[in-house]
């Protein structure tokens, strides 16, 4: 998928024959297969590193993608001022040291802290950490490809039935399987290795034998992190490094341990080299969109072993997003009538600023509606989606072809858009609601960035990158003020008719199967119809919010669906408070308005964002609204106190923060101690 | 006597080389109780899981009011008419006491499917009942997650009568409950039971419990049914002594008396 993520990577070493003359020959299968196989490599570095922290740790590492690329960089930087044989292996070598280094410094510093966070803030951290690299990687090494040397010894080629193969090729071919057997070696013929098994079947029990465990979590993390970082540093004699290399890889290798199974070094080595083989033939299939056989198999894997080849099933889930144990209330008469004033007054803002302020009100109407639905998926259903953007993008997509290709008139384009998003969530959505927690935000995912690489390749369809423009209102609406009207109106219905189904039937049933699937099924209700029917709703809203976008910019582009769209979505929830009703309304126009002003102020917008994300998560992990309540609730419970003393049970109302991870009830505990 | 609620044939389940539960039979008549009894890990919740569906079974066969289960789903079993407390309590803890059992209602009303509508408001009444019937009216507004575990053991014994169940399986259904609140809604299910002719199967550590509300006493160790009865059979019977013996249990002092 190299190919296919992110396409700036130039492939200089690829010695395979001329695009031209693909001649279906047996040589040439052969060459491709072995070109296959030696992606499979670092792909499968990379991926077991994530495997591995996973089986002890329990995080999906997100900022693995970082450091493989901070690998490259500092391999790049090692072996371009020492050159020779030492200097590049000992520079590829000390380059993966280097990083491992950093890692166990982020474990220390951060993800000690959220070991026992819900997943989400896991993930949102450790991505958090993937932007600020990002900013930190251009600011140290400038935003160019950088070219590195190719390695001393192994420069040439090597004739196989009569087309040349890559020396180097060959040495990451034979390099996989070779570190396949040392990580086998490492975890059955060590003391620490087998410690570390132990510790992936039962982390208590380690404990209980008296082992350091906070010390076995960092290394493992800092194993984990140097396989990433090796990983990267071994692709600098085949491919160019980037800025753009680290989402790129992660991707792959969310897909890898998806199809493989979290937690098996030797499911992600298999997964990795179906992976590689399936894109270096891919390319033959379908030249255009040659991630389509990818999300083919990923999706047979899925229906057969929904825990990949050989994954285990995981325990039950832990503590999901948005749970909360202060219940939720409809709004009462007051805040119904108040909250008409702020709409009232919104509508008034025509009056009162100018064009361009008219137009970022729109966009934060339009993204307020964007949160609205993934908040319905994540907080309501628990399902932390990471991909929420696609469905955003196809509506988009889905508005702008019916504009440009069917000629529909703006209203018509505004109802049939959001269709395509509605397609791509009862697709995508099928598949991914038979997952729960990590396996279900890295599926979202990887179905999000397949949706990308769509928009992106099919460019006689959706003109890549250069997007499909000239989708413009049509002339009523075509005001900066009216325009304004229109997304305001459509977006307050949106989030209106969002909350009814919060507090609807079938948003008790969401909610029931987010809180216990065991007692939900027990009492009849069918989980993953309930949860898939929630993905629809979720991808029709997001997709709503993406045709009016489509119209507000006057143009599409595969960004509407890139991951960072889906994680402005996720940071707007979590901001806002992921445990409330109106968390995400109002993290939407928090944010939205404060990352405009950022970008106007700021270079290093990522750097600031990714420390906003990880400071969100350490240590305001209840958001802006569920800080709020927690403020009235504390106000309230004292003067309860003060009028009549006795009140019954301890009042934990404010105590389990998700943050802390604190389980709510006290069940599993007194199993524990029993 | 006509068709009994639940007959259970030869039931196995064995995980890796551990025969977890091997070649239980048994009956349960319409208002009988009947206790499950035996020392941890003996097999107890790993029979109740596969009489309702939630785990698959090696071998054997279960018919519930006549019906094979055989591959239905937990939620299907639910709908014969089979109501599950569970020995580690799931409820909605993001939900109050009353949501709790507003949801199994609307559940077996098939309302759940219904987009708009305050599902607050819907069988309001019959959850109060339900919640008064086991003593948990006035805790109807409590948040759920704020619950003492024996509270929550309540709660899901209403949850379990929603459907009108004729069977009621309950996983140790009193622990972590006060003594006297264990004579009470013991009470409660039996009287329950023997109104509505509900078939109930229990398991429970605390013997005193066992032999004052069972009618049955089916003794299960290691996986096996090693003796049953009456509860005067199984008290005098040598081989359920032998098994206890040493667990230091209420039984000791129970069966000397
Ligand atoms: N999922 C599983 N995998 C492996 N072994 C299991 C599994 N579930 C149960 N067992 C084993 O099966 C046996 C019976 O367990 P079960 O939970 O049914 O006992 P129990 O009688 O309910 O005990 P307790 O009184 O402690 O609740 C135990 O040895 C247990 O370790
Ligand atoms: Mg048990």
């Amino acid at each position: 998928m190299s190919s296919v993520a992110q396409p700036s990577e130039p492939r200089r070493n690829d010695a395979g024959p001329d695009q031209n003359q693909r001649v279906a020959s047996v040589e040439f299968f052969v060459v491709q297969f072995l070109t296959g196989l030696a992606s499979a490599a670092s792909l499968f570095l990379v991926a077991s590193g994530l495997s591995i922290i996973f089986g002890v740790t329990r995080i999906v590492n997100f900022a693995h993608g970082a450091f493989y690329m901070l690998g490259a960089y500092v391999a790049y930087t090692l072996t371009d001022r020492f050159e020779g044989f030492f200097g590049f292996w000992g520079g590829i070598v000390v380059a993966a040291l280097v990083v491992a280094a950093v890692g166990a410094l982020l474990e220390i510093v951060l993800l000690r802290r959220i070991y026992r966070a819900p997943e989400l803030f896991q993930l949102l951290a450790t991505f958090g950490v993937t932007l600020m690299v990002q900013d930190l990687v251009v600011m140290i090494w400038g935003p160019e490809d950088l070219v590195g040397p190719r390695a001393p010894g192994l420069r040439g080629a090597v004739d196989i039935l009569g087309l040349a193969v890559p020396t180097y090729d060959l040495f990451l071919i034979v390099l996989g399987p070779l570190v396949l057997g040392g990580l086998w070696i490492l975890f059955h013929r060590t003391r620490w290795g087998v410690l570390v098994r132990a510790a992936t079947q039962d982390r208590d029990m380690v404990a209980a034998l008296g082992v350091n465990q906070t010390w076995l979590f960092t290394s493992v993390f800092a194993l984990g992190i140097f396989l990433a970082g090796l990983g990267g540093a071994l692709q600098i004699p085949r491919n160019a490094v980037t800025h753009l290399m680290d989402l790129s890889i992660i991707v792959e290798v969310f897909v890898v341990v998806v199809i493989g199974g979290l937690g098996s070094v030797l499911g992600a080595f298999i997964a990795a080299v179906l992976v590689s083989e399936l894109n270096a033939f891919g390319i033959l299939i379908f030249p255009k969109i040659s991630i389509v056989l990818v999300f083919l198999v990923m999706a047979c894997v899925l229906i057969v072993r929904p825990w990949g080849l050989l994954g285990r099933a995981e325990g039950p889930a832990r503590q999901p997003a948005g749970l909360s144990i202060r219940p939720w209330r409809p709004m009462s008469q007051n805040q119904r009538l108040i909250m008409l004033a702020v709409v009232v007054a919104a509508g008034f803002a025509p009056f009162v600023t100018g064009d361009y302020a008219l137009t970022v009100l729109a966009e934060i109407a339009v993204f307020a509606l964007f949160a609205a639905s993934l908040h319905f998926l994540m907080t309501v259903g628990g399902l932390a989606s990471f991909g929420h953007a696609a469905y955003f993008g196809l509506g988009a997509y889905g508005a702008a072809f019916a504009t440009t290709m069917f000629g529909m008139p703006m209203i018509g384009s505004l109802l049939l858009g959001p269709l395509l998003g509605v397609a791509g969530a009862i697709l995508f959505g099928w598949f991914c609601v038979r997952l729960s927690g990590v396996y279900f935000a890295m599926l979202t995912l990887a179905f999000a960035q397949i949706a990308w690489s769509i928009a992106f390749q099919w460019v006689e369809v959706t003109g890549g990158d250069n997007g499909i423009l000239g989708v413009w209102p049509a002339s009523w609406a075509s005001s900066p003020a009216t325009f304004y009207w229109l997304a305001l109106a459509v977006s307050v219905i949106g989030i209106v008719a969002l909350r009814v189904l919060v507090f609807s039937p079938f948003g008790y049933a969401l909610r029931a199967t987010r809180d216990s699937a065991l007692r939900s099924e027990a009492i009849g209700i069918d989980r993953s119809r309930v949860q898939w029917a929630a993905f629809v709703i979720a991808g029709t809203f997001a997709g709503i919010a993406g045709a009016l976008f489509a119209f507000l910019k006057g143009s599409v582009f595969p960004d509407n669906l890139a991951i960072p769209m889906s994680v402005d979505g996720l940071v707007m929830v979590l901001l806002g408070g992921i445990e409330t009703v109106s968390g995400a309304v109002v993290g939407a126009i928090v944010y939205k308005a404060l990352a405009i002003w950022l970008v106007s102020q700021t270079d290093l917008s990522k750097l600031v964002l990714g420390a906003i994300i990880v400071l969100l998560v350490v240590a305001f992990p209840k958001g802006i609204v569920g800080f709020a309540e927690d403020l009235l609730a504390r106000r309230r419970t004292r003067a309860d106190d003060g009028g009549s003393a006795a009140r019954t049970a301890p009042a934990k109302a404010t105590a389990p923060t998700s943050g802390s991870g604190a389980a709510p009830i006290a069940a599993p505990k007194m199993e524990a101690a029993r | 006597m006509s068709t009994p609620i639940l007959e259970v044939e030869n039931l196995s389940k064995s995980y890796g080389g551990v025969h977890a539960v091997r070649g239980v039979s048994f009956t349960l008549a319409a208002g009988e109780i009947l206790a499950l009894i035996g020392p941890n890990g003996a097999g107890k919740s790993t029979c109740f899981n596969m009489l309702n569906g939630q785990i698959s079974r090696d071998t054997g066969s279960v018919r519930i009011l006549g019906r094979d289960t055989a591959g239905l789903r937990p939620r299907e079993i639910w709908r014969l008419g089979v109501g599950r407390t569970f020995q580690i309590t799931a409820t909605y803890p993001s939900m109050t006491v009353r949501e709790n059992v507003q949801v199994a209602l609307l559940s077996h009303h098939r309302e759940l499917g219904r987009l708009f509508g305050f599902a607050g408001a819907r069988h309001h009444a019959e959850a109060d009942r339900l919640l008064g019937l086991v003593g948990m009216r006035d805790l109807a507004e409590r948040p759920c997650g704020e619950l003492a575990y024996g509270d929550l053991k309540r709660l899901e014994l209403a949850i379990a009568l929603v459907n009108e169940p004729r069977l009621l399986l309950m996983d140790e259904p009193t622990a972590g409950m006060a003594p006297k609140e264990r004579v009470a809604l013991m009470r409660l299910t039996a009287t329950i039971a023997r109104e509505q002719s509900i078939g109930v199967l229990f398991t429970e550590h605390d013997m005193d419990v066992v032999f004052e509300h069972a009618d049955r006493i089916m003794v299960l160790n290691r996986g096996s049914l090693i003796a049953g009865g009456t509860p005067a059979e199984v008290r005098n019977n040598p081989d359920v002594k032998a098994v206890y013996l040493g667990e230091g249990s209420v039984y000791g002092g129970e069966a000397a008396a």
